[in-house]
């Protein structure tokens, strides 16, 4: 079984999203080692683009701190490679296909296989743009992860038969970041999914609070969270490792205990 | 053209999953109506009687013999209504939205002259509309911003990144993420995803089809070249495209070199940039060693963008164009010359065409023509190059 099935394995799995690099990538090892200690069943790392055009606000930011700091994706492979000498758990990079393009997608999933990753998202490549970057995933064994909207409507199907590794369920319309509710039918997208693939799902976007995070996780597999967590940690700075582990421990609880 | 959009490996459609189905509805209906009669019929009677089209081609003789060589015509787009071509492919998108029952339009907007003409659309089709423009652009072209509330949009300035061009359009992106069913995001120049560059392409193709025309009648036969500026590059396909099969006519974009090409301060995407993906596209882009988009620079905030459109790249590719670049030094002193001896104060834009054409032209044999695009009115140029002459006067 894949580490990326392993984490669903007879739970709900709590997926937390940290940019690397933000504050620097010292503070984001620590975070991801007490986010493990904490709960975090699969890990979101973020490798900082200059244009970010799926998020908002919160992420954005966190991006442009992380660059302005002088982060590179070979210090963010150099700090996987160091991440996987104790964490076993799935690590999945998301990311802008230029950020992969420009590096080189086949140097790029060399390098990111070597170090430890697990799984890749690029959320400006849709269904139709995949197939370029999905034949070098496999080649060297990272699994392409696929998002779904609410705006899917009659593509929900196409692609789960394609997915791989896990479906990204996008909870609502618009850019990445806090939402005091979400109104789309997360179970109708959910059930769909599961006519067409065996491949466990989880929601993201939007979700702040324990109970949000429990709820999208009782419709599906998993619950990401992205924005509410990168905004302690640019609250927080450099000393952002014991509230966010806090804070993680709070919603991988609320999770599991379903 | 390829399938999927694709001009030769450029072009595509790099967007979040929210917004595909939004990009199919657009290309199902603009492919229901691009050859419908009467949405042409419509189209048609808006380009004649609300923008005042067929725009002239005019013979500038006194540049042409101060220059010495090819006869020297300028399309005058900067005589369309709104003051630009950019409202050419702007009616021929409000008028599709509309037929698809949108009711609220966004763009993004560099120099100003497609977030107003934008503006006057909706104005006329009343619709909602909202512009996003850098706030750096803002400042830069204060008269536009003033002129789009005027016409009842709402301007959003963008404080994001480097707050120019490239950052409007990733707001905007943004904001159609969010608000898709009653919204048309009315994309300004031959870029972002399919069907993008070919629908802003066939609106604005309107222009070479003119040309063709007026020259022929003119001169009796084709130009030796066309010319015309490259931002992402609507003016420019749209002068180019009906000569493409014209293997004799040499087509001729201007790129915003900036400070120069071997200084960071460029905004010359051919001459400096290298093959990416981004704004939905794949094509060339001004970025560093790891594929982060660089912070670019021109007098021009309509040229400021460190991307081009697919075709031009591809166009690039095959060696059908060639892109040249044009400092701001040459662009302003181009302003400064047309201004002077043709009485004509072109946009900063279409200043860098003019300045290439005044060294292009004297290389050519007098029985030769060449047409110059310009794409703009200068107006709105005259506080930033007055600034760059180091004189500070208020409008």
């Amino acid at each position: 079984m894949s580490r990326i099935r392993e984490a669903f394995a007879g739970k709900k799995a709590f997926i937390p999203f940290i940019t690397c690099g933000d504050p620097n990538l010292a503070v984001t090892e620590q975070i991801v080692l007490r986010a493990v200690d904490a709960g975090a069943d699969l890990i979101e790392l973020g490798i900082p683009f200059s244009d970010p055009t799926a998020e908002g606000p919160v992420i954005m930011e966190a991006d442009e701190r992380a660059l302005k700091g002088g982060v590179t994706t070979d210090q963010i492979f150099e700090l996987v490679r160091s991440l996987r000498r104790t964490v076993a758990i799935p690590l999945v990079f998301m990311t802008y296909a230029n950020v992969v393009y420009s590096y080189g997608s086949e140097r790029f999933m060399k390098q990111a296989s070597e170090a430890g990753i697990d799984g890749l998202i690029l959320p400006d490549v849709p269904f139709e743009e995949k197939n370029e970057f999905q034949s070098v995933c496999h080649s060297y064994g990272i699994d392409l992860i696929s998002m779904i909207a609410p705006t899917s409507e009659g593509r929900i199907a196409r692609i789960a038969r394609e997915a791989e590794g896990f479906l990204y369920i996008v909870s609502s319309l618009g850019v990445t970041g806090v939402r005091s509710s979400i109104t789309s039918d997360i179970g109708g997208m959910v059930k769909i999914v599961r006519e067409n693939t065996d491949l466990p799902c989880a929601v993201g976007f939007g979700i702040s609070t324990p109970e949000q995070a429990a709820a999208m996780a009782a419709l599906s597999d998993g619950a990401i969270v992205g924005s509410a967590i990168v905004k302690q940690i640019g609250q927080y700075g450099k000393a952002a490792a014991e509230p966010v582990a806090e804070y993680i421990r709070a919603m991988a609880d609320a999770v599991h205990s379903l | 053209m390829t399938e999927n959009g694709r001009f030769g490996i450029h072009g595509g459609q790099y967007i979040p999953e929210t917004l595909m189905n939004a990009v199919i509805e657009l290309e199902e209906a603009y492919n229901r109506y691009k050859d419908d009669p009467e949405f042409n019929r419509e189209l048609t009677d808006l380009f004649n009687q609300y923008a005042g089209r067929p725009s002239r081609l005019y013979y500038a003789e006194r540049m042409s013999e101060d220059l010495g060589g090819a006869k020297i015509y300028l399309k005058r787009e900067d005589l369309n209504h709104t003051g630009a071509h950019k409202i050419n492919n702007v009616l021929g998108q409000a008028l599709l939205a509309k037929k698809m029952g949108k009711t609220r339009l966004i763009a993004e907007t560099g120099a100003g002259q497609h977030g107003v003409a934008t503006a006057t659309a909706a104005a006329l089709f009343g619709m909602k509309c909202v512009v996003f423009m850098g706030e750096e652009d803002t400042r830069r072209q204060a008269l536009n911003v003033y002129k789009m509330k005027l016409l009842g949009a709402e301007v959003i300035p963008v404080t994001t990144g480097t707050a120019t061009l490239k950052d409007a359009v990733s707001q905007a992106m943004r904001e159609w993420t969010s608000r898709i069913s009653d919204t048309h995001y009315c994309l300004g120049s031959v870029m972002g995803p399919h069907p993008f560059p070919t629908i802003v392409r066939d609106f604005q193709a309107v222009i070479s089809k003119e040309i063709r025309e007026q020259i022929l009648e003119a001169e009796g036969k084709l130009p030796a070249a066309v010319i015309a500026c490259v931002g992402g590059g609507s003016n420019a396909i749209g002068s180019f495209y009906h000569f493409i099969d014209d293997s004799e006519v040499k087509l001729i974009g201007c790129e915003a070199a900036g400070r120069g090409i071997d200084t960071f301060e460029t905004a010359a995407t051919i001459n400096t940039g290298r093959l990416g993906i981004f704004h939905g596209m794949k094509s060339y882009f001004c970025q560093d060693a790891y594929g982060q988009i660089a912070p670019v620079y021109s007098i021009s905030a309509g040229l400021d963008y460190p991307g081009i459109g697919p075709e031009h790249a591809y166009l690039h590719d095959i060696g059908r164009a060639e892109y040249v670049p044009v400092t701001d030094e040459e662009a302003v002193d181009a302003f400064e010359y047309v201004s002077r001896t043709e009485g004509i104060i072109p946009a900063i834009e279409s200043a860098h065409a003019l300045a290439y054409a005044m060294k292009y032209a004297p290389t050519l044999a007098k029985d030769q023509s060449i047409v110059v695009t310009v794409s703009g009115r200068g107006d709105k140029d005259c506080v930033s190059v007055a600034r760059y002459r180091g004189e500070e006067i208020s409008e």
